[in-house]
C-alpha cells in the first residue's frame, strides 16, 4: 500500500482532484445551461398554456357579457310587456348554454308603478329551464342589496360579480354578469334596472382543474379579491384568498405576489406554491372579470430530466474517475516498482551491506540508468572500502610503531627529576614536547667525572622519524664523546666529524654543549649553530653573546671555539630550541625572543621546574590552539654552590 | 347556599334554554359555542340550544316571542328597545367597546370624518347604522348613504367611497382581499368618541324573574366559555369552524383567528376597563346620551332597571 508521501499517492491525488474539478465544472455548467434552456422553453409553454386557458374562459365570459348587454340594449330601446319580458329572458337562457340563469331586476316601481320590486329569473335546473321570482326568493335581503345589483348600479357599467354561492336563487357557485339599463324620464337618463346572466363556475373550474401539468402541476383561478376559485387545495376553494393563505403562512412575499396577480399583471416567476413546493408559475389576467389564471409547474418535476441526465453523467463521471484512479495507480505503480525495489536495495547498501543484489535492469528508462549507476557505485564503493580497510590497518601498524618510537625516544632523554638528588650544588630540569610522534630535539646531562656536569641541548633539522633517527645517533655520539673528551669544543668537533663522514642525507643538528664545574661554578661551553641561551644572574636576565659555530653534520673538519663563564650561587642558565621562540599563533605571529626574555623575567626563579612549566604555559597561551609546528625543548640549570 | 356549580353537578336534570346570537356562526360568538361544546353549560345545569342566526333571524323578535331565552344584542339596540318599551334586561356586557369603523381608501382623499361630507358611505341597515349616524350628527355632515350588504365588494370595486366595517371582521376581509393597511384610512368609532359597547347577553325581564338562577348560571357558563376559548384558541377555532361548516358558511381559519384575537382585545381588556361581563354605568350613560342627542331615543332607561347583573337574583 503506497504511503502518504508516496509518489503514487500524490499522483493519484493530484490527477483525481484535477479531473474531479474539471468534471464538476463541466457538469455544473451543463446543468445550468440545460436549466436555462428549459426555463426559457418553459416560460413559452406556460405562457401558451395560460393564454389558451384564458382565451377559453374569456370566450365564454365575453359571449355571456355580449348576450347580456344585448338584452339590456333591447330593453332600453323598446317597451316590453311582462309576457314579452319573460319570453326574452327564457329565450336568452335557452339559447345560451353558457348562461346558467338570467334575470331582469328592476329598480323599485320601475317596471310598473304598482309593483315595487320585479325580477323574474329563469335558470337551469336538472336539464330544464326553471323559473322563480327573485323578489320572493331572496327572503331576507332584497335583491336591491346584492352585489350583483348594487355594484353595476353604483358604477353604471357592466360588472362581473365576485363569485358567490347563490343560496335561494341559483343554489350554485356562480359569477353574475350584470348590465345596467336605463330609461328616460323628463329628458334625463335614469336607471331602470339590471340585466344579469349567471355563469356557473362549475364547468369553468372543472375545465381548469382538469388541466394536468407534469405529475403535480396544476392550473388555478383566482377571483379579483384573490379568492381561490379553482385550485387543488379543495378546502380552500371559495373559503380562502391568496392573502389569507399568505397571512396564515406568514409569508409577505406571497402577499406581494397576490397583489401583483389581482392587479391585472402577468408574469413568470419561481415561488413556493400554495401546495408547498418550489414551482414556476405563469399568471395572466382574465380581463373581462378581473380574475387571474395561473399555471404552476413544480420545479423538481420540471428539472427531473435534467437532474436525471446530470445524475447519469455524474455516475458515469464517477465511474470514469474510479477507472482513471485505478489506471493511474497501476501505471504509477509499474513505474515506481523498480524504484521501490532499488530504494529497498539501497537501504541495505546504506547500512553497509554491499553484497546485496540490485534489481535486474529490464528497461533503458531513467530507472534502468539509475539502477546501473547504483550497480557501478556499489562496486566502486566496495573496492574503495576494501582499500581503505587495508590502508587503515597499515596505518594503524605504523601508528603503533610510532607510539613505540615515541616511548623509546622519550626514554632516551633523562626524565627523572630531580636528576641528581645527592648533588645540592645545582638544580637542573628539562622538558621536550615533540611536534609529531617523534621529534628531532633533544637534551642531555651527565657527569664526566665527579665535578664536571656536561649538559646540552640540540635541534636536528627536519622533523619526524628521520630527525628522530638522526637525533639518536647525535645524542649517543654526544654522550659517548662527551664522557671520553670532557671539553665542549672537542666534543662538538669530534661528533661533527663522525656525523659528516657518512652523512648522505645532508641532515644536521644545532647543539649547545656546556660543562659545569660544580665546585667553581665555571661553565665551559661551545655552540654549534644553536640559539643563544639566557643567563639570569645578578646583572639581570639576558641572552648570552656567543661566538658563531657551524652546525653539526654537513661538513667535516669544523673547529669549534670553547668559551667560558662563571656562575655565582643563584645564577641560572636557560637553554631552549627555536620551537619556543618560533611558536606561532593562528595569526602566524612568532613568540619571539623578546617575549621569551620578558616571560623569564616574570617566571618563578627559585625552582627551575616551575620556571620551565611557566614558560611552557606562556608559550601555549601564545599559540592559543594553533597546532605545534616544531618540537619545544627547554633546559634550565641553577647553580647553588653548596657542598665542598 | 352551596355554590351553583356544586348544586348543578348534584342535579341530574338539566334546564332547557335557548340562545340566539347576533349573526351566523363565527368567532364573534366563540365563547358560547365553546361553552356548549366543552359541556360548560351542562356543568352549570343548562341544556342549551344555540339557535340559527343571521339574515332573517332577529334576536329581538326571538326574545319577544319567547323563541329564545337569551340573545346577543348590541347595547344601542337594547337601549333603543328598552326605551321603546321592550322589557329586556342586560345580563352581561361581553364586548366592552365599539369595534365598528369606517374605512376609506387613502387614494380617495378622505382623511377626516368631515371629508365624508357628500360622499357615498356604505351603511348597514338597522341598529348597526346607529353609531355612524351618531357620528355624522356629531360632525354635522351629510353623506350619501348606500345600503351595505354582508360583503365589502361594493367598496372594493369602488362603488362607495367609505364602507362600514367591524374591526374583527370586514377590516380583515379587506386586508385579505389584497388591500394593505397602509392603503386605508380607518375611522374607529371607539377613537372618535362613539364608544358604544357592543355584544351583550340579554333576556326578557320575565325570563330573569322566573328563573334568576338559570340566568346567572348562563352568564357564568358563557364567561367561562370565553375564558376557555382564549386559553385554547386553536381548539376554539376548531369548534367555530365546525359550526360554520355545519351552517354551510365559507370558513377561513386565519380570518376566524383574527376575529378571536380581536374578541380577546375587546372582552378581556386591561383592568382599567373593569372585569369582563360588567356593563359600567359610565359607558351606559355615554351611549344613552349619544342616542338622545342623535334623536334615536326619547328618554334614557334607568341603568338599574336595564342592567340586571346575572347575580341580581342572588342579591
Amino acid at each position: 500500500m503506497p504511503g502518504k508521501n508516496s509518489i503514487v499517492t500524490k499522483l493519484v491525488l493530484v490527477i483525481t482532484l484535477c479531473s474531479t474539478l474539471i468534471f464538476a465544472v463541466t457538469l455544473g455548467y451543463n446543468y445550468y445551461r440545460s436549466r436555462v434552456v428549459l426555463e426559457n422553453e418553459l416560460e413559452a409553454n406556460a405562457r401558451n398554456l395560460a393564454m389558451s386557458l384564458v382565451y377559453h374562459v374569456e370566450t365564454e365570459l365575453i359571449g355571456v357579457a355580449k348576450v347580456t348587454e344585448g338584452v339590456a340594449n333591447s330593453l332600453e330601446s323598446g317597451q316590453y310587456t311582462e309576457k314579452e319580458l319573460l319570453s326574452l329572458i327564457r329565450t336568452t337562457v335557452e339559447k345560451n348554454p353558457d348562461i346558467y340563469g338570467s334575470t331582469v331586476a328592476f329598480e323599485p316601481y320601475a317596471f310598473s308603478p304598482s309593483i315595487r320590486l320585479f325580477a323574474p329569473y329563469f335558470y337551469r335546473d336538472k336539464g330544464k329551464i326553471a323559473f322563480s321570482r327573485l323578489e320572493d326568493s331572496y327572503q331576507y335581503v332584497p335583491y336591491l342589496y346584492w352585489d350583483w345589483y348594487q355594484i353595476p348600479r353604483e358604477l353604471g357599467k357592466t360588472e362581473w360579480s365576485e363569485p358567490y354561492f347563490d343560496e335561494g336563487a341559483g343554489n350554485t357557485v356562480m359569477s353574475t354578469c350584470s348590465v345596467p339599463f336605463y330609461g328616460e324620464k323628463n329628458g334625463t337618463r335614469i336607471l331602470k334596472g339590471i340585466v344579469t346572466a349567471d355563469v356557473s363556475l362549475d364547468s369553468l373550474t372543472q375545465m381548469i382543474s382538469s388541466v394536468k401539468i407534469l405529475k403535480s402541476g396544476y392550473a388555478a383561478l383566482l377571483s379579483r379579491n384573490g379568492m381561490l376559485l379553482a385550485h387543488p387545495l379543495k378546502d380552500a376553494v371559495m373559503n380562502e384568498t391568496f392573502f389569507s393563505i399568505a397571512e396564515a403562512r406568514n409569508d409577505a412575499s406571497l402577499r406581494e405576489l397576490g397583489k401583483k396577480m389581482v392587479s391585472g399583471e402577468s408574469g413568470f416567476i419561481l415561488y413556493n406554491s400554495l401546495m408547498g413546493f418550489r414551482s414556476w408559475m405563469y399568471y395572466a389576467p382574465v380581463r373581462s372579470t378581473g380574475w387571474t389564471l395561473a399555471v404552476v409547474f413544480p420545479e423538481a418535476e420540471l428539472l427531473e430530466n435534467v437532474r436525471c441526465l446530470s445524475m447519469t453523467m455524474a455516475a458515469m463521471g464517477f465511474a470514469g474517475l474510479l477507472l482513471l484512479v485505478a489506471t493511474v495507480v497501476y501505471v504509477a505503480s509499474a513505474i515506481i516498482k523498480p524504484l521501490r525495489l532499488l530504494a529497498a536495495a539501497t537501504d541495505d547498501i546504506a547500512s553497509g551491506n554491499f553484497d546485496v543484489e540490485l534489481p535486474a535492469v529490464r528497461s533503458k528508462d531513467e530507472v534502468g540508468v539509475l539502477t546501473h549507476d547504483f550497480q557501478v557505485m556499489k562496486t566502486s564503493l566496495k573496492e574503495y572500502i576494501k582499500n581503505l580497510t587495508e590502508t587503515t590497518a597499515a596505518k594503524e601498524r605504523i601508528q603503533s610503531e610510532l607510539r613505540m618510537a615515541t616511548e623509546i625516544q622519550a626514554s632516551l632523554l633523562p626524565r627523572l627529576f630531580p636528576a641528581f638528588p645527592d648533588r645540592p650544588e645545582f638544580d637542573i630540569y628539562a622538558s621536550m614536547d615533540p611536534a609529531k610522534e617523534v621529534g628531532g630535539d633533544f637534551y642531555d646531562f651527565f657527569f664526566i667525572d665527579d665535578t664536571n656536569l656536561c649538559f646540552l641541548i640540540a635541534d636536528v633539522s627536519d622533523k619526524g622519524v628521520p630527525a628522530a633517527l638522526y637525533m639518536m645517533v647525535a645524542k649517543t655520539l654526544l654522550k659517548s664523546e662527551g664522557q671520553r673528551l670532557g671539553e665542549p669544543d672537542q666534543i662538538l668537533s669530534c661528533v661533527n666529524n663522525i656525523l659528516a663522514s657518512d652523512n648522505d642525507s645532508t641532515m644536521f643538528a644545532t647543539v649547545f654543549c656546556a660543562i659545569l664545574d660544580t665546585v667553581t661554578g665555571v661553565v665551559r661551553f661551545a655552540n654549534a649553530g644553536h640559539n643563544a641561551p639566557v643567563i639570569m644572574d645578578s646583572q639581570g636576565i639576558r641572552y648570552l653573546t656567543l661566538k658563531p659555530g657551524f652546525v653539526l653534520g654537513p661538513m667535516p673538519g669544523i673547529v669549534y671555539k670553547a668559551e667560558r663563564l662563571t656562575l655565582k650561587a643563584g645564577d641560572t642558565l636557560f637553554l631552549y630550541t627555536d620551537g619556543v621562540t618560533e611558536a606561532q599563533n593562528m595569526e602566524q605571529e612568532l613568540y619571539g625572543e623578546e617575549r621569551l626574555l620578558n616571560a623569564l623575567k616574570q617566571a618563578p626563579k627559585e625552582d627551575v621546574t616551575e620556571m620551565i612549566h611557566y614558560i611552557r604555559s606562556v608559550v601555549t597561551l601564545h599559540t592559543n590552539g594553533a597546532s605545534q609546528s616544531d618540537d619545544i625543548t627547554m633546559l634550565a640549570l641553577k647553580y647553588r654552590k653548596e657542598g665542598t | 347556599m352551596l355554590p351553583l356549580s356544586t348544586w348543578a353537578v348534584s342535579e341530574p336534570v338539566l334546564k332547557k334554554a335557548t340562545l340566539m346570537p347576533l349573526w351566523t356562526p363565527q368567532a364573534q360568538f366563540a365563547g358560547y359555542y365553546v361553552a356548549l361544546d366543552k359541556g360548560i353549560y351542562a356543568r352549570y345545569g343548562i341544556d342549551l340550544k344555540i339557535l340559527n342566526a343571521g339574515p332573517g333571524h332577529d334576536p329581538v323578535r326571538a326574545l319577544k316571542d319567547g323563541s329564545a331565552d337569551f340573545a346577543i344584542l348590541w347595547l344601542t339596540t337594547a337601549i333603543q328597545q328598552r326605551s321603546a318599551g321592550t322589557d329586556l334586561v342586560n345580563l352581561a356586557q361581553i364586548i366592552q367597546r365599539s369595534s365598528m369603523m369606517l374605512i376609506s381608501r387613502k387614494s380617495s382623499g378622505i382623511r377626516t370624518v368631515s371629508d365624508m361630507n357628500g360622499k357615498k358611505v356604505g351603511l348597514w341597515g338597522g341598529d348597526l347604522s346607529i353609531p355612524p349616524h351618531a357620528l355624522f350628527i356629531k360632525y354635522g355632515i351629510k353623506v350619501r348613504e348606500v345600503p351595505q350588504n354582508a360583503t365589502v365588494n361594493l367598496f372594493l370595486r369602488g362603488g362607495i367611497d367609505v364602507t362600514s366595517a367591524m374591526w374583527y371582521n370586514e377590516y380583515h376581509t379587506i386586508i385579505n382581499s389584497g388591500l394593505d393597511p397602509e392603503e386605508l384610512n380607518v375611522f374607529s368609532m371607539n377613537e372618535l368618541g362613539m364608544n358604544f359597547p357592543e355584544d351583550g347577553i340579554y333576556a326578557m325581564e320575565k325570563t330573569l324573574h322566573n328563573d334568576p338562577a338559570l340566568a346567572g348560571a348562563f352568564v357564568k357558563a358563557s364567561l367561562d366559555g370565553w375564558r376557555y376559548a382564549f386559553e385554547h384558541p386553536e381548539e376554539a377555532l376548531d369548534i367555530v369552524i365546525r359550526r360554520m361548516r355545519e351552517a354551510k358558511i365559507p370558513a377561513n381559519r386565519i380570518h376566524q383567528k383574527w376575529m378571536l384575537d380581536r374578541m380577546r382585545d375587546m372582552i378581556m381588556p386591561g383592568t382599567s376597563l373593569g372585569a369582563p361581563g360588567i356593563l359600567k354605568e359610565k359607558d351606559y350613560e355615554a351611549v344613552c346620551s349619544s342616542l338622545l342627542k342623535a334623536g334615536l331615543i326619547r328618554s334614557c332607561p334607568y341603568y338599574d332597571a336595564f342592567s340586571r347583573r346575572s347575580d341580581a337574583g342572588e342579591k
